[in-house]
């Protein structure tokens, strides 16, 4: 199952911690993997579970089928649900067929297919396969034979397109979940285009053995890419705002439990006692009535969850968000990874004492995550969130070592150009740039090649530069203006340790 | 300093990014005794930077200072000597993603050309993963090997000096991905297709030219090839800066007297009025059957 071999010490530092030997089967489908259904642009994530329903694209099925396959099996759904291996068909190369020469006499007027809708229907219900559907359809136009060659071709892929429908298998990946997301939630990833996230990974230099700082509020997104590029090796120290982070997204990787061993959490409400040298790992009332990881929805869950006790041992929460009633969402499946065999409810003292202990060991995991902080020898920090930058960039910068890249998303400009204003002012940054980019697809086809869309300005935007040591500074010559009439800087928090690195 | 690791402090054999500012800078090789020219004086490597932290200030001979920066592959490709046209990280940040490298990938790419791509694939692959690079052109193959070591990085990364159109990379069914930027990457799919894993893989090409492409779309349908896209990714930049528009007097019969003199704010304003077109960027998958 998802237990691994060869579980790393805790702890970043060394390369040779964490390592996950590629498995020899890694390429097949196993029960409880977190998978991907896709079918041509869309995509779900779900977890394979035996006799579980699944719905996605208007079709139920279960994933039994799927389990020893190969990842990237296309599948069709036949009678009872049940998934069946597909090979993909030749494209038949069209046998010199009656085509058109252009458009001037065909009109539409709706009635050029014979077939009705009810029609259909009864070849659907008879089983008919999707083919033999599409090639009714082609001998039941009456205008099919004087479109062009290409229009011809574009009628064939369209119908194809929705009758001989198949779902593909796809193991997670972030290129994968990012396109999902930024398809099917942008609102919950704050509109981070996947291009911008692919910049942020590479100017941020993340890769194995790093010690970062990751804040995102992207639904565990940026920390999933992050946990990706680094392979295991190193630790991440991510912050987060309320009761606990949001890894909904996360858990769609489907990371080896080793992984997490170098995960650690720290709130953002005791930064600043961490600065000014006056942290304590007493729980914060945020964190008090709920410290496990809580799956932002809308409220309604978080009552569930405050209300029943037992509700909260609940430890395997499936999601389904209703953004759209019509459209069909995403399946999510919020867990600690830890917890997901536990299916046993002891009685009420078992569950109070396992409480505890919870309680107990999320303590020590803050104060160690507070003492890795403290070190201030960061090797990067990611920030990508729904708050103002500033803030957040003034204070996490103090944890970072000194020659390092930081990455800053904001769905916005302008809160960037005031971020890079303040970062001037404090010093210590150099190459600081203001930047996003734009994305545009292509459709290649002979004789029909042709751009298709421009995304520009609505994937969001970065700031980016790198930590050098902090002295009493002249200003960068020329550009910056210390402007008089702006206000003054934010009380800024004395660094206790001098600028040697320990 | 490691291109696959950071080090705190710097080290004999490093290789160094001197910061002068504004963008500008330059990569030296540090050594006991030597010496490095700058414009605001003389840097001797032994007393300012062996043993100095990365990211340190240090002062010239002249009373100028400059930065000493750690390097990494994104500030190698603005650095490095050119012996080609080189991809920038805009390009490598989108390949790397859509490639889905990440530790302990295999990844073949040609041609190597100045080793831009190739130091950004080996930070990301390492500790686990391998590069194999073929470069058709025997002194850049050399230069590449070369630089490799220098950077302590050639035990990630195998140089070829062959002809990928015409004897492939060297390895079979071994590659989770295939980087293609060559003149014709239609000639190479087929090994391409080869090189990559029975399983499947992840295949970029990278072309300036729409005629290219087009013959790679062709090739790669013909090959098998599935999820076919192709795209391009453009930077845009913004420079910060403090702009003043005048208020306008309209008069003084209001009550209170309206403000006049310099409205002052923040701008954001492109740091070039187009953005540059540098290559198409293919994306396919292997297709298991």
């Amino acid at each position: 199952m998802e237990g691994t071999k060869g579980e790393g010490q805790p702890g970043g530092g060394t390369m040779a911690n964490n390592a996950e030997q590629p498995r020899q089967q890694d390429h097949l489908v196993r029960d409880g993997d977190f998978v991907v259904l896709k079918r041509e642009d869309v995509f779900k994530a779900v977890q394979v579970q035996r006799r579980k329903k699944v719905t996605f694209e208007k079709q139920w099925f279960f994933l039994d089928n799927v389990i020893g396959h190969s990842y990237g099996t296309t599948f069709e759904v036949s009678s009872g649900g049940n998934l069946q291996p597909k090979k993909m068909m030749e494209e038949i190369t069209s046998e010199t067929k009656e085509a058109g020469i252009d458009n001037r006499n065909i009109v539409d007027d709706g009635k050029s297919q014979k077939l009705t809708q009810d029609d259909i229907k009864a070849l659907k219900d008879k089983g008919i396969k999707g083919e033999e559907i599409v090639q009714q359809l082609i001998e039941n136009s009456t205008t099919f034979r004087d479109k062009t060659e290409f229009a011809q071709d574009k009628y064939i892929k369209k119908k194809k397109k929705k009758y001989e429908a198949v779902i593909t298998v796809v193991k997670p990946s972030t290129r994968i979940l990012s396109i999902m997301y930024y398809a099917r939630e942008p609102g919950k990833i704050n509109y981070m285009r996947y291009d911008t996230l692919a910049q942020m990974l590479t100017l941020g230099n993340i890769h194995a053995g790093n010690k970062m700082i990751v804040m995102e509020t992207c639904a565990g997104l940026v920390l999933g890419a992050v946990m990706e590029r680094m392979g295991g090796f190193g630790s991440i120290i991510q912050m987060y705002p309320g009761g606990g982070p949001v890894r909904a997204a996360t858990t769609c990787f489907g990371f080896p439990k080793s992984f997490f061993n170098s995960l650690y959490e720290f709130p953002l409400g005791k930064v600043n006692s961490l600065l000014n040298g006056t942290f304590s790992s007493k729980a914060l009332p945020s964190e008090s009535k709920d410290s496990i990881s809580v799956e932002e929805n809308n409220g309604v869950l978080l009552d569930d969850l405050q209300t029943s006790p037992k509700e909260m041992e609940e430890n395997i929460i499936e999601v389904i968000e209703n953004n759209h009633p019509q459209q069909e969402t995403m399946e999510v499946i919020s867990q600690e990874p830890e917890y997901k065999d536990q299916k046993e409810r002891g009685n009420k003292k078992d569950y109070i004492q396992e409480f505890q202990k919870k309680q107990e060991q999320q303590k020590k995991r803050q104060i160690e995550a507070a003492a890795l902080l403290n070190e201030r020898n960061a090797d990067g920090l990611i920030i990508a969130s729904r708050y103002h930058p500033t803030p957040l960039a003034l204070s996490l910068l103090e944890f970072v070592a000194s020659s390092r890249p930081f990455v800053i998303y904001c769905h916005y400009k302008e809160p960037l150009v005031e971020c890079y204003t303040k970062l001037r002012e404090r010093g210590g940054v150099i190459n600081l740039r203001l930047s996003e980019t734009w994305l545009r697809n292509y459709q290649v086809l002979p004789d029909r090649s042709h751009p298709k869309l421009m995304m520009s300005g609505g994937g969001g935007y970065l700031l980016s530069g790198i930590t050098v040591a902090n002295d009493k500074q002249k200003p960068e010559s020329c550009t910056v203006e210390l402007e008089k009439n702006e206000e003054p800087i934010a009380k800024k928090q004395k660094v206790e340790e001098s600028e040697d690195l320990p | 300093m490691s291109f696959v690791k950071y080090e705190e402090l710097i080290k004999e054999g490093d290789t160094a990014i001197i910061f002068l500012g504004h963008g500008s800078m330059f990569p030296v090789q540090v050594q006991h005794g030597a010496q490095t020219q700058t414009k605001y004086g003389v840097i001797r490597h032994s007393a300012h930077l062996i043993g100095q932290p990365y990211g340190s200030r240090v002062t010239c001979s002249k009373g100028g200072w400059v930065y000493v920066l750690h390097p990494t592959p994104e500030l190698w490709t603005l650095n490095l000597p050119h012996r080609t046209q080189i991809l920038y990280s805009t390009d490598i940040s989108i390949i790397t993603m859509m490639l889905e490298l990440k530790p302990g990938s295999i990844v073949c790419e040609s041609g190597t050309g100045s080793g831009s791509l190739s130091h950004a694939i080996i930070r990301t692959v390492a500790p686990t993963g391998h590069l194999h690079t073929v470069e058709f052109h025997q002194q850049r193959a050399q230069k590449a090997e070369e630089e490799f070591r220098e950077h302590r990085v050639d035990r990630w990364v195998t140089v070829r000096n062959q002809d990928v159109c015409k004897n492939g990379f060297g390895v079979s069914h071994v590659a989770d991905a295939v980087f293609l930027d060559i003149p014709s990457p239609w000639e190479a799919i087929g090994h391409a297709k080869d090189a990559l894993k029975v399983e499947g893989g992840r295949l970029c090409s990278f072309s300036p030219c729409i005629e290219q492409v087009q013959r790679t779309c062709q090739a790669l349908a013909e090959h098998g090839f599935i999820e076919v896209t192709t795209l391009e990714i453009l930077l845009r930049e913004y420079n910060v800066r403090t702009a003043n528009l005048p208020l306008p007097d309209l008069g003084g019969a209001l009550d209170p007297l309206p403000v006049l003199g310099e409205a002052q704010f923040k701008i954001g304003v492109p740091l070039k009025e187009t953005v540059g077109h540098t290559g198409y960027l293919t994306f396919a998958s292997k297709s298991l059957f």
